[in-house]
């Protein structure tokens, strides 16, 4: 036998060393695979018994050594089991972690003399204690399992007999797997079960740019087929290639010429592979139109059919392509299986994923493994006929049953568009039903993805998240926030599908250090110059209550978008998901002017949209702050004015017995009974009584979306005007929010800027938002804050409390930090950002829930809700 | 914020040495809450008065985490009327400033504690949910009772009156110690009691012994008590069970069960004659013993019980010995904190804690640890959810948990006319989404019966009254 200088593996298997102690297994692995790769039963054993022989925590240290290797072969690692594995019951246990996991079990035995062991344990202290039999007798063990290796399910045995040859491998090679396509990265044209269409198939390839030419020729090993793409494209078969239609083997040939023509690939069907075993020389039954193939094989040439039958013993279950984001197979393909090699992957593509159970019909009982799929990659599969293919959590079926009357359909990728055409006529009646004789009309209505979206799963939102975004690589949420959003979000929030974005939290410009206040322009300009800001958008601060709006232009769009039924056109929510308005008739009346408004400015056209998503602000304040109004603002104001004058009245008597130390009180006193009035209108300012609609006023400051856009690559003026242009369609309901734009560097630009924040908070007003001028600034190397809000001296009476600025009490007050504000301010935008965008993508309603949940999480830290 | 006495005794300046502070001084002392000055208005021989200001420093409240925690609405604890109400502070402010009074001791004058004095005091402003709350706590004490309401918003009239009242009392012969004690019981007793505020366990104490004398005969008794207890559980759990004697009482004691109206009026305020509090415990009681007993007739073994709450009825199923396994959700983290404590999670022996698990979850998203249980018990929880998510609820229970029976409660709206003080349309709790007439309920089980493959049954809870039927209504759900 030849010495292997290198030995090849799956880049992905379980390689099982085995050899008697003082073979050099641990020696080999340590020469041969990273560190990390290797399991040993020794080490276990140290582990978990700070002993490596001591032999009574041989149980305990397996249990850990199965653990681990469990863990590694679940992340798709390579791993090296480094035991004697020298018994079967040993290697059991570990071909079948190996099979649980999908992944291709590996032998390498090294064999050496029993001497060569016995002297080597010798020369090791910690071996000294091995009695003589133990060597002998392990070396009998595995000589006796050596012929049973294969039928344990090992793929690939190396036997390396004796320390030369062992010595002789210098490299391991690891072989991808044939699945493993991930360079490809495409254009595909994915081609659904075409079961013998030839017709539609070529009908098909021409409507997406293939020309077929068919000249018959002699030579057996041209199929007589030559067909050229479209620039860079290939066809991707989906496999059931044959039997029920009228020309399996020609749809053969063309599929085979293009496999061969480099212009296809082609995973099999269940189909197909009995196909195989027919022309194997198999028993096969000749139900489900497979007498159909036969009949039409009779009159083909014996070369054509060894053809076919190398062609598809030549099929690979799936493929896993361009970088991983793809991922094809006949019948679907789990997560966990995807890139994987055993015969449970094998079976999954050809079949899918069955209950066991019978239909009506008589045919398996089929469970859709895609109602749970989480994976990154797109799966694109066939096998179950489906009227119209539907996308599913990134999965989408895409045999729409040609051959019983349907369509041939196929999927562009990247571009996700749908190409189909007609069957000609229905070549084979379906046992069960192309369509559901019936399904309740509130369902029939919504989408696969949105009736899989009416369940939320609570394992997607609970414990500690990691959330990707765009704008923040990932964004971390503890599992107690979750947990305080697990609450809200049940107790309080809307349906879930109607929250597409939740707003950030906003932090406050860092204090001021002038008297009597503790905020100014000042230090929001500071911030923007800091982050290399040229322009900044100052925008009034409406007091009112912020509201994020999705409103569709109907119900029926409405259901179509955001697949809610009967809960009417859209929804006005909280910055915590609750409902906005608790009176739904006034909702309606309150949407549907909205919806005017907007049809009366062009918007539908203008964005070419039936829907969007708008961040505002309603005023008054007291429209839905009432009820805390009165029972915490009003209430301290009553409870002051009603106490103080009494405290007054008795010192003023006091004074009269000229008590030290009693005029300085009364003084004091005095001057809180004056701030408890300013405070008591302070909050007066921002609450007029709401009986109707017409008392209400909505100043929307961002456009978020609309069908296909997000607006966050806009900058703010762009906001402004464009939303203005809205406004004007309703003066009376609608309010622009006053803006300037101001250049950081123009000293005047500013002072103007500032005087205008000190007009409007002299007459009352909360203050003013400072935002750099593009939504999101590109260059930075940081995040900017999205805003900056700078609140006036008479505004923040009611958020500091009535005596905030006494003597005594603001130069506390000023010893505030904004620092975690700001940082959580961060996350939550980059959160609010990304969760919109997925929604605009067309995510699942999962992937946008994440998002949105997350903003909710991040909300309940404890950070001081003053600032 | 103030409080002043007044006597006209002769001479009215004995009141000095009876507080055992000099009329001639202001004096200020450090309290937990900020300062409290002493003053004397008027000290002459024919009147004199004393008046108390707590000058709360709503600052340094904050820092030292002595305010209100701000629970619902963040801003409560920088802004509340802590700084200009009669609270627990005060009563606080109030013991340390007149200590030796309220001890009855005085050193110069030693008979004066004992003699019955007139007397009349002036609080200003202190929180009640009526005047005729202030009147039955106050008059049976003895005194004239006067009050002077405040609008909550002189500028919006509709508001009306706000819960801040100025109060007067008057008695013609009474000990000061006996004043101060019945002050510094009831102050707090009458700080709203849907908000629980800081009051060390030391001053939980001394509550119970300045009202030993009096508490007893006092006919709000046990109104007054439970507001105690409240104080007193905030601050350690145990003391509770302490005070009441031994564990099994704690479930009796008259505390309001959660989910029944009784937040908006003070129980003083109800008609005897309607549910008092002690009914409505009742009921929650037989509605878990019920839920409890059919849990035992389906013999479940493997229960579980979806707004589980405090516990109380995992403490009746965990006696059940053919139970295996109890799966206790709450999506409230704090309540699961109670049920920990309450149920003594901790401390249980490992065999009888094998039975239980008590963890957060959702009854509106899918959870893949609720499949495989025989019965469920969904006790007074769906009313707590808006009406558009009982699909997500039905999908969640009936569609993908599954378990053989399940066993839904909710008020009977029909039943709501019998409670005087709901008005019309109005709900048992705040935070009711809904309230079910018996029809609704059988219609909205029917469907959800038919939809997913069960029978149900459903039977009334509660004593049945003609036209209404009775105040709780339970589906049993069998598959």
């Amino acid at each position: 036998m030849p010495h292997y200088t290198s030995l090849k593996l799956p880049e992905l298997s379980l390689v099982l060393l085995i050899g008697t102690s003082g073979a050099g297994k641990s020696t080999f692995a340590r020469r041969l695979f990273q560190a990390t790769e290797i399991v040993s039963s020794d080490q276990c054993r140290a582990l978990v018994a700070d002993d490596e022989n001591d032999q009574s925590a041989t149980p305990d240290a397996f249990a850990l050594l199965h653990y681990m290797v469990g863990l590694r072969l679940k992340r798709g690692l390579l791993t090296v089991v480094d035991a004697t594995n020298v018994q079967p019951e040993a290697r059991k246990t570990l071909v079948q972690l190996a099979r649980d996991y999908h992944v291709l079990p590996t032998a390498i035995i090294l064999d050496v003399p029993d001497r060569v062991a016995e002297d080597r344990n010798r020369a090791r202290a910690e071996r000294q204690h091995l009695g003589r039999h133990v060597v002998p007798q392990q070396r009998q063990q595995l000589r006796r399992s050596l012929k049973f290796l294969k039928q344990e399910g090992f793929r690939h045995i190396y036997h390396l007999h004796g320390p030369e040859e062992i010595d002789a491998v210098q490299t391991i090679v690891r072989d991808p797997l044939y699945s493993n396509r991930k360079q490809d990265t495409g254009p595909f044209d994915i081609i659904g079960d075409v079961h013998g269409c030839y017709d539609e198939l070529l009908a098909l390839l021409t409507q997406l740019g293939y020309m077929v030419h068919t000249n018959p020729t002699e030579d057996v090993r041209d199929l007589g087929v030559h067909v050229t793409a479209p620039a860079g494209r290939r066809a991707l078969f989906l496999g059931d290639l044959v039997d029920r239609g009228p020309a399996s083997p020609q749809v053969l040939r063309l599929v085979m010429s293009m496999v061969q023509g480099g212009q296809a690939l082609c995973v099999p069907g269940n189909h197909d592979i009995k196909l195989l075993r027919y022309l194997n020389g198999k028993q096969v039954a000749e139900k489900h139109g497979f007498a159909e193939t036969v009949a039409q094989l009779a009159t083909e040439s014996e070369a054509f059919k060894s053809q076919v039958r190398q062609f598809l013993d030549g099929l690979v279950s799936h493929y896993v392509l361009d970088g991983g984001k793809l991922v094809v197979a006949h019948a679907g393909m789990r997560e966990e299986m995807q890139g994987r090699g055993s015969g449970a992957v094998r079976a999954f593509a050809l079949f899918g994923e069955t209950t066991g159970e019978i239909d009506e019909f008589g045919l398996p009982v089929r469970y859709n493994w895609a109602s749970e799929y989480r994976g990154r990659a797109m799966v694109v599969y066939g096998h179950t006929p489906v009227p119209d293919p539907e996308w599913l959590n990134n999965t989408i079926d895409i045999d729409t049953g040609c051959v019983f009357g349907g369509h041939l359909t196929a999927l562009r990728y990247p571009e996700r568009e749908l190409v189909a055409v007609p069957a000609a006529q229905v070549y084979c009646e379906p046992v069960r039903p192309l369509r559901p004789a019936e399904v309740a009309a509130d369902v029939a209505q919504l989408s696969a993805q949105q009736q899989h979206d009416d369940l939320l799963d609570i394992r997607d939102v609970t414990g500690k998240q990691i959330i990707k975004t765009r704008l923040l690589p990932s964004v971390t949420i503890r599992e107690e926030n979750a947990a305080a959003a697990l609450e809200v979000m049940s107790r309080f929030a809307l349906n879930p599908k109607w929250l597409l974005y939740l707003p950030p939290t906003m932090s406050p410009s860092e204090t001021s250090a002038l008297p009597d206040l503790l905020e100014h322009p000042a230090e929001a300009f500071d911030y923007f110059r800091r982050q290399g800001q040229e322009r900044v958008v100052c925008e009034e601060k409406h007091m009112g209550s912020r509201v994020v709006i999705v409103l569709a232009r109907d119900e029926e769009a409405a259901r179509r978008r955001f697949g809610v039924v009967g809960e009417g056109p859209g929804r006005c929510y909280t910055r915590t998901g609750r409902n906005f308005f608790t009176d739904a008739t006034l909702e309606l009346a309150f949407l549907t002017r909205l919806q005017n408004a907007l049809t009366t400015a062009g918007f539908w056209e203008k964005f070419h949209t039936d829907w969007l998503c708008l961040d505002a602000e309603l005023l008054p304040w007291s429209a839905k702050a009432q009820e805390l109004i009165k029972n915490q603002y009003a209430a301290v104001a009553a409870a002051a004015t009603a106490a103080l004058p009494e405290a007054v009245a008795v010192l003023s008597q006091a004074t009269t017995r000229g008590l030290d130390g009693v005029e300085a009180l009364l003084a004091r006193t005095t001057a809180r009974q004056t701030a408890a009035e300013h405070y008591a209108e302070a909050y007066r300012r921002y609450c007029w009584p709401v009986e109707s609609l017409s008392d209400l006023r909505l100043a929307p400051f961002h456009l978020l979306a609309t069908e296909g856009h997000t607006y966050f690559d806009k900058d703010h003026a762009w906001h402004m005007e464009t939303l203005r242009a809205i406004c004007l369609a309703d003066e009376e309901l609608l309010r622009a929010t006053p803006y300037r734009v101001v250049h950081l560097q123009d000293i005047a630009d500013v002072e103007a800027a500032t005087q205008w924040w000190t007009d409007l908070t002299a007459a009352g007003g909360e203050g003013m938002v400072v935002k750099p001028y593009d939504f999101i600034p590109s260059g930075r190397q940081h995040l900017v804050q999205p805003a900056l809000k700078c609140r006036g001296r008479e505004y923040l009476r009611i958020i500091y409390g009535p005596d905030y600025l006494l003597p005594g009490n603001l130069e506390r007050l000023r010893e505030r930090a904004v620092k975690s504000k700001r940082n959580l301010a961060l996350r939550e935008f980059a959160l609010g950002v990304e969760g919109l965008e997925r929604f605009v993508a067309g995510a699942s309603l999962r992937e946008v829930h994440q998002c949105v949940f997350g903003v909710l999480a991040l909300e309940s830290e404890a950070v001081d809700p003053r600032l | 914020m103030l409080l002043t006495i007044t006597t006209t005794h002769q001479p009215a300046t004995d009141l000095g040495y009876l507080l055992h502070k000099n009329p001639a001084r202001l004096q200020t002392l450090e309290v937990a809450a900020g300062q409290a000055h002493i003053f004397y208005p008027e000290a002459t021989a024919e009147r004199c008065t004393v008046a108390l200001l707590l000058d709360v420093d709503p600052i340094g409240l904050v820092r030292n985490h002595r305010g209100p925690a701000g629970e619902g609405f963040a801003l409560e604890q920088y802004v509340n009327d802590r700084p200009y109400v009669a609270s627990s502070f005060f009563s606080a402010a109030l013991s340390k400033a007149f200590n030796t009074a309220m001890n009855g001791t005085c050193k110069d004058r030693p008979e004066l504690p004992e003699q019955l004095l007139p007397l009349e005091a002036t609080v200003a402003v202190i929180p009640a949910t009526s005047a005729e709350q202030l009147g039955s706590l106050f008059s049976p004490l003895g005194y004239t009772v006067e009050t002077e309401a405040h609008p909550l918003d002189p500028t919006v009239p509709e508001w009306g009156n706000s819960r801040y009242y100025t109060l007067r009392l008057r008695h013609t012969g009474l000990r000061l110690r006996d004043m101060l004690s019945h002050l510094y019981v009831l102050i707090p007793v009458l700080d709203r009691g849907d908000k629980h505020y800081w009051v060390n366990r030391e001053e939980a104490e001394k509550l119970l012994r300045r009202g030993g004398e009096w508490l007893p005969q006092h006919p709000a008794r046990e109104f007054i008590t439970r507001r105690y207890l409240r104080f007193a559980e905030y601050v350690n759990p145990t003391l509770e069970r302490l005070l009441a004697g031994d564990e099994a009482a704690t479930d009796d004691l008259p505390i309001p069960a959660e989910a029944e109206a009784d937040t908006t009026a003070g129980p003083l305020s109800l008609p005897e004659a309607a549910a008092g509090p002690a009914e409505r415990l009742s009921l929650h009681d037989l509605r878990l013993d019920r839920v409890a007993e059919e849990i035992s007739r389906l013999g479940a073994k493997r229960v579980l019980d979806l707004g589980c709450g405090e516990g109380k009825l995992v403490r009746r199923l965990l006696k059940a010995a053919h139970i295996e396994h109890i799966l206790a959700l709450d999506v409230s983290w704090r309540e699961l904190e109670r049920a920990q404590q309450r149920l003594h999670v901790a401390e249980m022996p490992p065999r009888q804690r094998e039975r239980l698990t008590l963890t957060q979850g959702s009854v509106l998203y899918h959870d893949p640890r609720l499949a495989g249980y025989d019965a469920a018990a969904v006790v007074e929880v769906i009313e707590h959810l808006d009406e558009s998510r009982l699909t997500a609820f039905e999908q969640v229970v009936f569609a993908r948990a599954r378990p053989g029976a399940v066993l839904v409660t909710t008020p009977n709206a029909d039943y709501n006319q019998r409670y005087e003080t709901l008005s019309a349309g109005e709900y048992r709790h705040e935070d009711h989404r809904f309230e079910w007439t018996r029809a609704q309920f059988a219609e909205w089980a029917a469907g959800v019966a038919g939809r997913h493959g069960y029978r149900v049954r459903i039977e009334p809870l509660g004593p049945e009254v003609a036209e209404v039927g009775a105040p709780s209504q339970l589906a049993v759900f069998e598959q």
